[in-house]
Formats: structure tokens, sequence, C-alpha cells
């Protein structure tokens, strides 16, 4: 084609920006994590894999690792059945549904940390939550120093947050279901709970992907929340990976140490979104 | 065809009623609970005096209206200056990432180059990317550069980083969706590729281009790891970085300022949001998961 120097040059802030700042880091993160970098110290020298296995036996690491998989293991499910869920709910004729879709979406345009900091005094002992539910008769709980609480708070913080977000998604793909597919289910005589399981879901499962995608992927990033809610304690129990490369970074300036820690984010994330986009096959029964 | 639109009658119109629709108000108001309470308890805590906002009873208005809180907050930190730098921040980065997103999209989207779609793929992995993984060796390069304490990365990061992206392929699904005709005609008549871009497809693009405008300004407006760890002086922080810092001398927090200060971010964004939903959203969706 003629155009394609056109192409190229309308194309190429995006793609400068993307070699710059995203691949350029990539590798030399993959570089860096094998040297001793450290700002405070002087220069970084070439230490070959050291980092690697001070990581293996780095017991706070595999802490952190564990606390990771919790989170995520929390987050997505419980995300990703309750936008669902209020996205069918929101999908039905009545009155006031844009009020609502707009009222589940607000968090999304609030930034972290506002929503942090205001949920941070809500959970607090003797903050609005413990209060509400003494009203009611029960007993609340120190949401963010005795466990399990801190990490279950910290997920539904998140989960609020960003719930709206994902909503959205499966609101515009439940309305591109073929009505159609609905009426012909009804002549065979199918329930509503069949129909959602026999047309709808299927039917939506490619967006049900890539909400999993976006979603796995932006729980391995939560750092605001677990910066601002607890600090990571009580303990390690909130300690989370992106977390820990934060301290490890910009806290301590063991530069080295937390590139090989992000080499391992990078793994965890691009491995789960490879294995999701691997058996999407068996699941996923239309392409986008 | 008049029975077909019976049944789409029965179904997807019919008006739910009685005790359904009450059951479906009331689980819908219970649900809200945890989306509307925090806004509302935020704003109504900075109107406090310090001794209430943990009192008992929990007041949902307060007893007392402390106005002098907000005075506080710019008596505290350099706060207008800290909005303005936000705001300016925001709207430079807004500028840089439309422009360059509109026409990354539309190149993307209409013009056939080489290797169009295995770049494409490429650049879609920025999405996945963590920020924490990039940000070490941009921050080892901007303490090189002796750029690491101004504003130059809050901006490049957001405008030309992974979000650009995000932008290129929100405006790319626009274009694709765009009717061929007009600018067929416009290629007969011997105008240029760039300038069909800029003369028949951008005049058409204003709704999709103010959906991505919005999307960008609230990224940078709330962006927090970035200015967080590049800026140093109070004089430059952006809002995200200095609503943690109302502290007392000891480092407690002072509630009702620091929910003075958060108010003050949070609420010209929902106002801005209460007015223009249907854009904020439409951009949402526009991402392209029509699926």
């Amino acid at each position: 084609m003629r155009h394609w120097r056109t192409g190229l040059f309308m194309a190429a802030p995006v793609l400068l920006g993307f070699i710059f700042l995203v691949l350029y880091p990539v590798v030399s993160v993959i570089r860096d994590s094998f040297t001793s970098y450290n700002p405070l110290s002087g220069e970084a020298a070439f230490i070959g894999v050291d980092n690697y296995t001070r990581l293996i036996q780095d017991e706070t690491a595999l802490e952190v690792a564990k606390n990771t998989l919790i989170f995520a293991a929390i987050l997505v499910p419980v995300n990703m059945a309750l936008a669902l869920f209020l996205a069918v709910l929101l999908n039905l004729h009545f009155k006031g549904r844009t009020t609502f879709r707009a009222i589940f979406f607000s968090p999304v345009i609030v930034s972290t940390v506002a929503w942090t900091i205001v949920w941070k005094y809500i959970l607090q002992d003797d903050g609005p939550l413990n209060y509400f539910i003494g009203l009611s008769g029960l007993e609340g709980n120190n949401w963010l120093r005795e466990n399990p609480w801190p990490m279950i708070s910290v997920v539904m913080v998140q989960v609020f947050k960003n719930l709206g977000m994902n909503m959205i998604f499966f609101l515009a793909a439940l309305q591109g279901v073929p009505e159609e597919m609905y009426e012909s289910s009804e002549i065979d005589g199918a329930n509503r709970w069949q129909q959602f399981k026999k047309i709808t879901l299927p039917f939506i499962s490619p967006t049900i992907l890539l909400v999993a995608i976006l979603t796995i992927a932006g729980a391995f990033q939560v750092f605001a929340q677990v910066l601002l809610l607890t600090g990571g304690g009580p303990g390690l129990s909130t300690t989370v990976l992106s977390y820990y490369i934060f301290v490890n970074a910009f806290q301590i300036f063991d530069l080295g140490y937390a590139s090989a820690l992000a080499v391992c984010l990078f793994i965890f994330v691009m491995g789960l979104t490879i294995a999701q986009w691997q058996i999407r096959t068996r699941w996923v029964f239309r392409e986008v | 065809m008049r029975s077909k639109g019976k049944k789409r009658h029965i179904r997807r119109n019919s008006k739910l009623t009685g005790w359904r629709l009450f059951g479906l108000y009331s689980l819908l108001l219970v649900m809200t609970i945890p989306f509307l309470f925090p806004t509302w308890w935020m704003f109504t805590a900075s109107l406090k005096p310090i001794e209430e906002v943990f009192s008992f009873p929990e007041s949902l208005i307060p007893n007392d209206f402390q106005i002098s809180n907000y005075a506080e907050v710019f008596r505290l930190q350099p706060f207008l200056r800290q909005y303005w730098n936000s705001m300016s921040i925001a709207l430079v980065v807004t500028l840089i990432s439309v422009t360059i997103s509109t026409m990354g999209g539309y190149a993307f989207a209409r013009i056939n180059f080489k290797w169009r779609s295995k770049l494409f793929i490429i650049l879609l992995s920025a999405l996945l990317m963590p920020a924490e993984v990039t940000l070490i060796p941009i921050f080892r390069l901007m303490v090189n550069t002796g750029l690491s304490d101004t504003f130059f990365p809050i901006i490049l990061i957001p405008a030309f980083g992974a979000h650009a992206v995000v932008g290129l392929f929100l405006m790319r699904q626009f274009f694709l969706d765009f009717p061929t005709e007009l600018e067929e005609a416009a290629e007969i008549d011997g105008l240029s590729r760039f300038r069909i871009f800029t003369k028949i497809a951008l005049p058409l693009a204003g709704p999709a281009i103010a959906s991505l405008a919005i999307l960008s300004f609230l990224y940078s407006w709330n962006l927090f790891l970035e200015p967080l760890v590049f800026l140093t002086e109070p004089n430059k922080y952006t809002l995200p970085v200095v609503l943690p810092q109302f502290t007392d001398t000891y480092g407690a927090p002072i509630f009702n300022v620091q929910l003075a200060a958060t108010s003050l971010s949070v609420i010209p964004v929902m106002i801005v949001f209460v007015m223009a939903q249907r854009h904020f959203i439409r951009g949402i969706t526009m991402t392209g998961l029509k699926g």
C-alpha cells in the first residue's frame, strides 16, 4: 500500500511511547534484576542470579506471593459475580435504572486515594461501620487490625471501587444478545435460569474472558489501598507483591532486588493471561 | 412480523410490577449503600468538629457545622498550588494523549500499513503491564537525567505510556465502525490520507474524542504511584499525593481537615460526572467490548 508511510507516521507517537515507556523498561528491569543496583550505595554491579536465589530463600517474599494469590483469588470472583449480577438486574426495564447504574459506577471516577482515605475512617474500630453494626445488636470487628479482616477489607474496598467498570462492560454485552434467541427458547419451554445459563452466558463469554483478563491483571497491581489502609499489616498479612516492590524499590532503594520481584510480577501476569487465552476455546463460544 | 413484535413486547418491555418491583428496588437500595455512603460520609464529616467525627451516636448530618475545616486545608498545605498542579498536568496529559491516540487509532483502523496487525497485538500487551514493573527503570532514567523532581515524568508516563495505548484501542474501535463512503469520495478527489483524517474523519469524531478526553483527564487527576515516587517538594505535589499528608506533628491524621481536602478533590469531578455521565459511561463501553 502506498499509504504505509502515512500510517506509520500517524501511529508513531504512540509506538515510540510504547517503546520507551513499556518495552525498554521491561527489558531493563530484566537486566537490572541481575545487578545489585542501589542508588544510595553507588553503582550497579553484575551479581548473576543472586537476587533470584535470595528471593527463593526470602520467607517474606514467599508470604507476599501467597498473599498476592489470596488477594486475587478473592477479588476476581467476587468482583465479577457481583458485577454480572448487577448488570443483569440493571438490564431489566424499570424506572430509575439509569440512576442506579450511575450510582454503582460513581466510585470508578473517584481517585483510589480519596476512596481509600474515606474507607479507612469507615472501617476504624470506633468508625461508622461498627457503629451501625452495633445498632443492630451485633458486635463489630477491628476491620483493619485483626486477621483475617484486613485482607477482606482491602479486597472489598477495591471491589466497591471498580465494580462499576465491569458492570458497564457486562451491560453492554447483555444488550447485544439478540432477542430472537430468547424467543425460540421460550417456545421450547426454557425458564429464566435455563435461558441465562444456555443463552446469555455463552453469548457474553467473550466479554467474560476480557473482563477476567483485565480484572486479574488489575488485581496484581493493587497498591494505594494497601499503602493507605493497612500499610501491608498487621505483620505481613496484607503485603502483596506490587506493594512489596514499592517498598523495596522506593523506600529501601534496593532496586536490584526490587527488579527481580518486578520480573516475577511480570511473569505472573503474563503467564495468567496466556493461560486464559489458551483455555478460552473450551468455554468461549464466539470470537469477539 | 406481528407475532414477533408481540413476543418482544412481552419479554423486554414488560415492566416489573407489584412485589417483584418492590423486591428489586429494596435489593438495589441496600446494595447502593457501600457505593454511596462513603461519599456522603466524607462530605458530612468534613464539616464536623473533630470531636464529632468519631462520636457516638454517629450523626448522618453534622450537629455543628464547622466550615473552618476548609480554611485549615489551605493553611496546612499550599493547597491552591497543588490543585493547580493537578489541574494543569491533567490538561496537558489530556491534550497530548487525545492527539496521539486519535491519530494512532485512526491509522490502525483505516490505513493499511506494514506490520499493522502484529504491531497492534504487541501494543495490547501494554494494557496488562503493571506500573510497578516499568517504573523502576524509568525512575532510574529520570534520576540520571535530573528530571526526577519535575512534572516531566508525571506528564510523560500517563500521556505516552500504557494509557496512550488504551486511548488508541478506544479510538481504533470508533473508527472501525465509521462509514467508508465519505473517505472514498475524498480519496477520488485527490486528498492525501492525512488530509482525509483531518478534514473528514476528525470533525465527525467529536463524541468519541470527548469520552477519551474525560478518561485521560481522570487518569491523570487520579494518578498516585508516579507522583508519589517522583515528587518530593510539597509545592510540586499533586492532589492524590497530598491528601494522605494532612497530619498533626505526630503523624496522626487530622480527620476532618483531611476529609475536607478529599472532598475538595472529589466534588468537582462528581459534579462533572453527574452532568455528563453519558459520556463517561460511553467512554468505557466504547473500548470495544461489544461481545
